[in-house]
């Protein structure tokens, strides 16, 4: 799999989103998982919470740091990946795949408009977040 | 207007950690790498097999002539005349107060001779404290710029280093070193570490110790010898409850209510902090250091706040994930009450206080050579 998917859209925070639908998948992109190093605990929110685009709504923590996530697109949380409790380490094997880590029903789709393309997200990363 | 940090120091390793593919931090003032392959995989290498850690940025200092037993009785809390040639001590250096300057390792290397290594962070600290508490006929010296430092620890150590070293490592004992070869180069072999596992320290001349590194992990490639980075050493430290200055102990914890009073030898005569150190031990401890495990799922994190029936009684000194012992682990300083193992504490994580209860540690087996 690409390192930065074309079909995904991405965060100045580091989390990508698949649109599917009104639907739209969340996790953490290949550099986040990287610079984190070992993922060894997850903290999500519950079903039928509400996300708003750019706030938190949970946590990843690696041995060394503890880092928020924040949420591409404002809605509510319909899925949530609970093997995560059990499997953390999934959000660095396959940070695009297993180790996705929400799915959010949109308010307002037309919010996707603001996140940025693979394309842009790579120059992005040898600019301002890729150290 | 803040100054400028000053450049981060190198050790005589940088380069070969570079050109593994290490990444590296700052820590205590040096450029050191946190990680090659990732924390959890190297903390099982060391685990299973065996690593090499770079720790030359630690600092050495030399105690030499008549009053060197002498001075170093004064300075240090552990009994400096039981030591013998050929043994290691663990040892701190106290304030007047009982605070703890730093924990050490001293080396008896000949009858009137000594070493003494120290924290990284604190080598500055500890030289200008040392200096000004020479007593007599002795001469002390820092050589931790000459000095290089490789620890190879894991079950496979003994056999990798036997390969390269002229002196026969099997029958060094834990706590004891012997001066020799290592791939053709001197240096102190010692037994000792800081994982719980079976292992040595390679003192080296700074100039030669990127020899003896890549002779260890060329050499070592059949038993899996893997570089280990300062996050694994942390993990590993941390699952045998072993302290770390600056986290678990520093110049406001004592050495009694830290755990390290089997290091403190009042009987020995007068030192730096005895008398403080005593008044502690006749009025009790108010708080002691404790490991605990999370009963909740949550990460303690060096000073997070420590609950008991919703209200802050103490502070964690490290936690992370324990990768040997697969748990969320931790240390921290608990009232004397709940020191027990079996008691029930909290740790508060972003504002809620999650479940966890002290445990008897280390919270994996050592499996030092005893």
């Amino acid at each position: 799999m690409a390192t930065y998917p074309a079909d995904l859209r991405y965060t100045r925070e580091h989390e990508w989103a698949k649109i599917e639908g009104k639907r739209a998948r969340v996790g953490i992109t290949h550099f986040a998982q990287d610079q984190l190093g070992d993922v060894v605990f997850v903290e999500l929110p519950k079903v039928g919470a509400k996300a708003t685009q750019m706030k938190a709504f949970g946590v990843v923590e690696s041995v060394k740091a503890v880092s928020d996530l924040f949420a591409p697109l404002s809605g509510v949380v319909v899925e949530v990946n609970q093997e995560l409790t059990q499997q953390p380490e999934r959000v660095n094997r396959d940070p695009y795949g297993t180790g996705w880590l929400v799915v959010i029903e949109l308010s307002n789709p037309a919010e996707a408009e603001t996140l940025m393309t693979a394309q842009h997200y790579e120059e992005f990363l040898k600019t301002a977040g890729g150290h | 207007m803040t100054q400028p940090d000053p450049p981060l120091k190198r050790t005589p390793l940088h380069a070969a950690h570079v050109r593994l593919g290490a990444r590296m931090i700052p820590f205590g003032g040096w450029d050191m790498p946190v990680q090659y392959s990732g924390i959890v995989e190297e903390h099982r290498a060391v685990r299973s097999a065996v690593g090499c850690f770079d720790v030359s940025h630690m600092g050495e200092f030399e105690f030499r002539g008549p009053d060197a037993l002498q001075t170093l009785q004064r300075l240090t809390t552990n009994d400096v005349s039981t030591l013998g040639v050929g043994q290691v001590q663990y040892s701190l250096l106290c304030y007047e107060d009982g605070g703890i300057v730093d924990d050490l390792t001293l080396y008896r290397l000949t009858d009137d001779h000594y070493m003494m290594t120290v924290n990284a962070s604190n080598i500055d600290k500890d030289w200008a404290w040392v200096s000004s508490h020479l007593d007599g006929h002795v001469e002390a010296k820092n050589v931790s710029e000459d000095t290089g430092l490789i620890a190879v620890q894991g079950p496979h150590a003994e056999r990798l280093l036997g390969r390269l070293s002229d002196v026969d490592v099997t029958t060094i004992g834990y706590y004891h070193f012997r001066q020799g070869r290592v791939g053709g180069v001197p240096a102190i072999v010692s037994r000792t570490g800081y994982t719980g596992e079976d292992g040595f320290e390679l003192y080296l001349p700074a100039a030669s110790t990127a020899v003896v590194w890549e002779g260890l992990l060329a050499e070592g490639k059949g038993e899996g010898a893997t570089p280990i980075g300062l996050g694994a050493r942390d993990t590993l430290r941390l699952e045998m409850k072993y302290a770390l200055y600056g986290n678990d102990i520093d110049q406001t914890t004592n050495p009694l209510e830290a755990g390290l009073g089997w290091v403190v030898k009042p009987a020995k005569g007068a030192f730096l902090g005895r008398d403080a150190i005593e008044r502690v031990r006749a009025a009790g401890l108010a708080r002691r250091l404790v490991g605990f495990e999370m009963v909740e799922r949550a990460v303690a994190r060096h000073g997070y706040p420590i609950l008991h029936e919703g209200t802050s009684v103490g502070v964690v000194t490290s936690g992370s994930y324990g990768p040997s012992v697969d748990k969320y682990i931790g240390i921290g300083y608990v009232p004397t009450a709940l020191a027990p193992v079996g008691s029930g504490i909290a740790i508060e994580v972003r504002g809620r206080g999650q479940g966890a209860r002290v445990v008897k540690t280390p919270f994996h087996p050592p499996h030092v050579k005893r």
